[in-house]
């Protein structure tokens, strides 16, 4: 097992580093950058001021000079500078990951108390009417864009109560700070609870035609025992994966979620800087972005040894 | 008896109703002024941007040598008045500006304001000081001044080569603040240091920027707002949506569009909204400089296809204007009567017969039903670029133009249109102070760097420079209209119309003023108060 962990983690390490060559290389293909745009929106160009800037910025330098100044730089801890507000990169990174990261966390626990219960449902009463209404609310959670779902909240909290639960930076009550993150969680998980639900129902309904769930009902265990006792913790592994999978996908539904609730949080500072060209905070924000993604899929292998005991991580 | 009680009754009353008038239009101290900021600025520092996303927060930081007057809607000579100056002459044959400077007035940083921090500030603007701009986008703003002497702490003047009677105006705009001569240009960009009524107390890219108010203020009594907060939200219906739930006193200032207003009044039936010109025109570029645009007559045919009326009934329910380069009266000062614009080819009412024209200039041309020309419409990636755009390519396909829009991201369109990288672009062009000089030299003056198409007329320019220096307003005016009628006739750079843009605010705040011929000169906010 631990020289596994070690493999992984060197494997993770290599990955990290293959992402980091890419972002830093594509980035520099895409046209334009932090010069064009600060001249583009003074409606001039100085040719003079202009190479003074890009010298000043250090984006006249080789590439590979420049890579390595960030990427030497990034392991020492040292992020650089924004281009756009002429800060510590960091310091205008760190105080964003904690707001995406409640608004992330707050979704996934929408997203797995939501789905998985009402999909354990759904499949317990296949063929009912709870569970057509339940496969409707799935399949509208999978079809409606988080924006457009995040628009129709304001829209109604504003028409029906006057209120708008857009966010709130000091939070006066455990209550307001609960609310700012809730309803755009809740926008924002919608779609990852429909698809919790639909893989949790059909993992079930696979796992409860089982042979031994039959055993289990003629030995006499209560519905409730069967179900989520012995259905549910083989049927779970699916639904991990996609759990998995959705907490790294969960980015891009923040983006539209933090700019239509307009919360102040990683994923739409991503998008300004990408605008802006604004290569520190781009390069740094995906790479962290990447370092939580690579972990969110190690610690997805890891539950699954804990969850299914048949699994075991050998050499 | 009765009746006398009544009398009583009723003038008790009537004294009371008119104290209750009274004190509601006194003004209050108090209160934090909120509204939503459009999006996150680059930067801090007025003088090195180019958009009223920086003017609309900062300008409350600082004061000018001398300001249009903030409750006067109309930018014009008659409404500049001191600021930091006291008074000034024009001396030497009208070739210098002398300012006295008020005494007493400190920087938020608690230093001295003296005639030093002029100099300091146009000289850093004219290019000359050792300490420079990342960028400097109007240093051809001061194309005429020689130099900047002081005498003593309290008097400054500005030697020009030539008389210029717009300098005055210059100087009055919004983008014309006095830095400090101890502060750098980099601390200006992230820290700002004024004198004006508002005290800078942080910004936060993408989040927030908050102002407080300065207690050492020279103008006793002002401002009457404890701060200033503005929330930065670019998604213009979470901030329009915010602004009808109460969260903002007011909107980012022109920048509701007029079907926006409907739906704000609608909601918030209180509310007032003001729909007001943004000295703002969108106009063609045409890359004269290769075929087959460097045909006179293709560029004449399509500057007389335009049905402008039918752009602004699309895109503002019938509220926008027509003009020239100059904003048309009655907002406008400088623009052309109507009489006269309908004199230019492609502006008379009869849309039918103007294309009937074009279609002519383009047979000549070699073009027609069986030839159409194909060209790419180019602009920038934004909807009050692009809209416009895909009309202009509808109205094209009258006169055998076959257009294809080429949408270009904003970081790409300016190199695009410097190399010359085009055919027709679709553009913007945003006027700081309503005087004709900022707008001729800046955009039809040969070699300047915002003259995008490089049109180049060495007669018209010759006439630049003599209604710049005419002291007589009347004369002056009637040099301007002649010199606009021909850049229309030229086709140097086709006016479509000038926009109007909406502000609301909540009915509770008062002092706001809505200049009508600029977006750029009136907010300073110190005689703004929240009556609640």
């Amino acid at each position: 097992m631990f020289a596994y962990l070690v493999r992984r983690l060197f494997l993770m390490l290599v990955t990290l580093f293959g992402i980091s060559i890419v972002i830093f290389f594509l980035l520099r293909i895409v046209p334009g950058n932090i010069v064009d745009i600060l001249f583009a929106a003074a409606g001039y160009v100085d040719p003079a001021d202009k190479a003074n800037l890009e010298k000043e910025l250090g984006i006249d330098r080789p590439l590979i000079v420049q890579y390595w100044h960030w990427i030497s730089g990034f392991l020492r801890g040292d992020l650089g500078y924004s281009y756009v507000s002429e800060k510590p990169a960091l310091q205008e990174i760190l105080p964003r990951i904690p707001i995406t990261a409640r608004l992330a966390g707050l979704a996934l626990l929408f997203s797995a108390s939501i789905g998985i219960p009402l999909g354990v449902i759904s499949a317990v009463k296949q063929g009912t009417k709870l569970d057509y209404a339940l496969r409707v609310v799935s399949l509208s959670g999978l079809s409606l864009p988080s924006f457009w779902l995040g628009l129709l909240i304001l829209t109604a909290s504003v028409a029906m109560f006057g209120q708008m639960p857009i966010f709130n930076p000091n939070p006066q009550t455990w209550l307001e700070a609960f609310a700012t993150y809730a309803v755009p969680a809740a926008a924002v998980g919608f779609r990852s609870a429909a698809l919790t639900m639909r893989i949790t129902r059909s993992s079930m309904l696979e796992v409860l035609r089982q042979d031994y769930i039959r055993t289990a009902r003629a030995k006499g265990a209560s519905e409730a025992a069967v179900n989520y006792h012995h259905a549910l913790k083989n049927a779970i592994l699916p639904v991990i994966t996609v759990i998995g999978i959705e907490a790294a996908f969960l980015i891009g539904g923040l983006i539209v979620t933090e700019t239509v609730f307009n919360i102040p949080g990683v994923a739409r500072f991503l998008v300004e800087a990408i605008r802006w060209r604004d290569y520190p905070i781009v390069q740094n924000l995906v790479m962290f972005i990447a370092v939580v993604v690579v972990f969110a899929n190690f610690t997805v292998d890891m539950l699954y040894a804990v969850f299914d005991p048949r699994i075991r991580y050998t050499d | 008896m009765r009746s006398v009680w009544a009398l009583a009754a009723m003038a008790a009353l009537s004294v009371l109703t008119a104290s209750t008038a009274t004190l509601a239009g006194e003004p209050k101290q108090g209160g934090i002024l909120r509204m939503y900021h459009r999006d996150s600025p680059g930067n801090a520092s007025i003088h090195e941007g180019a958009t009223y996303s920086l003017n609309v927060p900062f300008m409350p930081v600082f004061n000018n040598l001398v300001i249009y007057k903030q409750d006067v809607a109309q930018n014009s000579m008659d409404s500049i008045v001191p600021e930091l100056a006291e008074s000034w002459a024009w001396v030497n044959d009208n070739k210098t500006l002398t300012f006295k400077l008020r005494q007493g007035v400190k920087w938020h940083d608690g230093k001295p304001f003296t005639s030093a921090d002029v100099k300091c500030t146009f000289d850093m603007l004219m290019g000359k000081a050792q300490q420079k701009f990342r960028q400097n986008p109007r240093k051809s703003w001061y194309d005429q001044v020689v130099d900047i002497s002081t005498n003593g702490d309290s008097e400054v003047s500005f030697n020009l080569k030539r008389p210029q009677p717009s300098l005055l105006a210059l100087l009055a705009s919004g983008y014309t603040p006095v830095y400090p001569c101890h502060v750098s240009p980099a601390e200006m960009r992230t820290h700002p240091i004024g004198t004006g009524p508002f005290k800078f107390v942080e910004f936060k890219a993408n989040e927030s920027i908050k102002l407080t108010r300065n207690p050492d203020y020279w103008r006793k009594g002002r401002p009457y707002l404890e701060g200033i907060e503005l929330t930065i939200i670019p998604n213009r219906s979470t901030a329009i949506l915010a602004f009808v739930a109460g969260k903002f006193d007011m909107t980012f200032p022109t920048e509701v569009t007029i079907p926006l207003v409907k739906d704000v009044k609608q909601q918030a039936p209180n509310a007032i909204c003001e729909i007001a010109p943004t000295n703002v025109s969108t106009n063609i570029i045409v890359n004269s400089s290769s075929p087959p645009f460097d045909n006179v007559d293709i560029r004449r045919a399509m500057a007389m296809a335009l049905d402008r009326k039918a752009f602004i009934s699309i895109m503002f329910e019938g509220q926008g204007d027509i003009g020239g380069t100059m904003l048309p009266p009655p907002n406008g000062l400088w623009g052309m009567p109507k009489e006269m614009l309908e004199t230019i080819p492609g502006y008379g009412p009869d849309v039918k017969a103007n294309r009937e024209e074009a279609k002519k200039l383009m047979q000549k041309a070699g073009y027609g039903p069986d030839k159409h020309l194909a060209v790419k419409v180019s602009t920038r990636n934004i909807p009050i670029y692009r809209d416009p755009a895909v009309i202009l390519i509808d109205q094209l396909k009258n006169i055998y133009i076959d257009g294809e829009l080429d949408v270009v991201e904003t970081a790409n369109w300016f190199p695009k249109v410097a190399r010359k990288d085009y055919m027709i672009g679709l553009n913007l062009t945003g006027n700081a102070v309503d005087d004709p000089d900022q707008s001729f030299y800046e955009n039809y003056s040969c070699g300047s760097e915002r003259n995008y198409t490089n049109y180049c007329n060495k007669e018209i320019e010759k006439l630049f420079d003599v209604q710049s220096q005419e002291t007589n307003v009347e004369k002056r005016r009637k040099l301007v209209w002649d010199i606009d009628k021909k850049l229309q006739e030229d086709v140097a750079r086709p006016i479509i119309f000038h926009s109007r843009m909406g502000s609301c605010w909540q009915p509770y705040v008062k002092g706001i003023t809505i200049m009508t011929n600029s977006s750029y000169n009136g907010y300073r906010y110190e005689d703004v108060w929240l009556d609640k």
